[in-house]
């Protein structure tokens, strides 16, 4: 049970807060659906796939299962994506360029000042921009957010990666804040 | 030096709000109903002192001492408890909600899954209430990703304790939408 009463609580992660409090909902799904689904350099699945490696190695299991279901909807893999994200994707065929930015993801996942000057050039020789290199620390930086939002409220998750099969459709194709 | 080509002379946050104003916009969206618009218990300095404690914990210069100013002028006569918040929540003269609170913040702070029940429990217990439990871990969340962002990004963070005065005063007084001295300050 969530650590608050929220007004519908079946619910799960995210929704239930977002329907707790539309006053902050608003903006945050604004942010989710600029950084995931707005104009980037990066594609919607690769950009999903860094939004749910973070959320896995902050250990939140309904952002990390509901992202990875969005990049598998986008991707078109198969629901298999996300336990192969969770193992660091032996299975996916990814750029190099999209691994380099995964481990600076990495580094903001743990502080923002991890992030080295090496690790900025590595991605660069590899053809990472400026604005691939800011929107992965973003989407890393705001899923640290996500991610603590909801476990720091307790909120409740399905289990099972199927659960999860057409909430990451809906977030891929009809996407944030939107029905 | 910044890991990205950012507009000179514009520290922090700001200097990636003119890099991609469209995600700018958003974040200072949420800055404003967080911090800023009008909540029904916590006041804004308390809502900056949380702000600021997070920033602290996360060891982000530019936002604990922007934050931290925008406290101090929102507190007005109370603006010495900023510091004593920063040092050791415990034993700074605050109330023994808002204590609650920042543990609640702290816990969120070092992962979201640390907040116990006895952790809300404790909050509860001082009188603390839902949205008040909700605000605060959501501003901590917050802070966990302004922070990250602005040190992720290596960007520019003055040492001059004048400016962050500045800033405080023009974002306690105007809040986060106006951008007229972007140029100068945050």
């Amino acid at each position: 049970m969530a650590h608050i009463k929220l007004l519908n609580e079946e619910l799960p992660g995210i929704v239930g807060l977002l329907n707790y409090r539309p006053e902050t909902a608003a903006p945050l799904l604004v942010l989710a659906e600029t950084l995931l689904r707005g104009p980037s350099n990066l594609t919607s699945g690769e950009r999903e796939i860094i939004a749910a490696s973070v959320s896995y190695w902050n250990q939140c299991h309904f952002c990390h299962t509901s992202h990875a279901a969005a990049a598998a909807a986008h991707l078109k893999s198969g629901i298999g994506l996300i336990d192969d994200i969770k193992a660091g994707l032996p299975e996916t065929e990814v750029s190099d360029k999209l691994r380099a930015l995964l481990h600076i993801a990495h580094q903001v996942q743990r502080n923002g000042k991890n992030v080295t000057e090496d690790d900025v050039a590595a991605a660069r020789e590899l053809g990472a921009t400026d604005n691939e290199i800011h929107d992965t620390v973003l989407i890393a930086a705001a899923f640290c957010m996500y991610n603590r939002y909801v476990d720091g409220l307790g909120t409740w998750a399905p289990g099972p990666n199927e659960a999860y099969t057409e909430m990451g459709e809906r977030m891929a194709h009809v996407g944030y804040g939107k029905s | 030096m910044p890991h990205i080509t950012l507009p000179p002379n514009v520290p922090g946050i700001r200097s990636l709000f003119v890099f991609r104003p469209d995600t700018g916009g958003a974040l200072c969206d949420l800055a404003q109903t967080l911090l800023y618009n009008p909540h029904p218990t916590l006041s804004a300095g308390e809502r900056e002192t949380i702000a600021a404690y997070v920033s602290n914990l996360n060891t982000c210069k530019y936002c604990t001492n922007s934050h931290a100013a925008i406290a101090r002028h929102q507190l007005g006569e109370q603006a010495g408890i900023v510091k004593q918040v920063l040092a050791d929540p415990e034993t700074a003269p605050v109330s023994d909600k808002l204590k609650a609170l920042l543990k609640i913040a702290a816990r969120v702070q070092s992962g979201g899954k640390n907040v116990t029940e006895d952790d809300v429990a404790l909050a509860r217990a001082e009188g603390a209430t839902d949205i008040e439990i909700h605000d605060t871990v959501l501003i901590a969340a917050a802070f966990c990703m302004y922070n990250r962002y602005v040190d992720g990004l290596a960007t520019w963070q003055p040492e001059d304790g004048e400016l962050y005065d500045k800033m405080g005063e023009l974002r306690a007084r105007e809040g986060y939408h106006n951008s007229s001295s972007t140029q100068l300050i945050t």
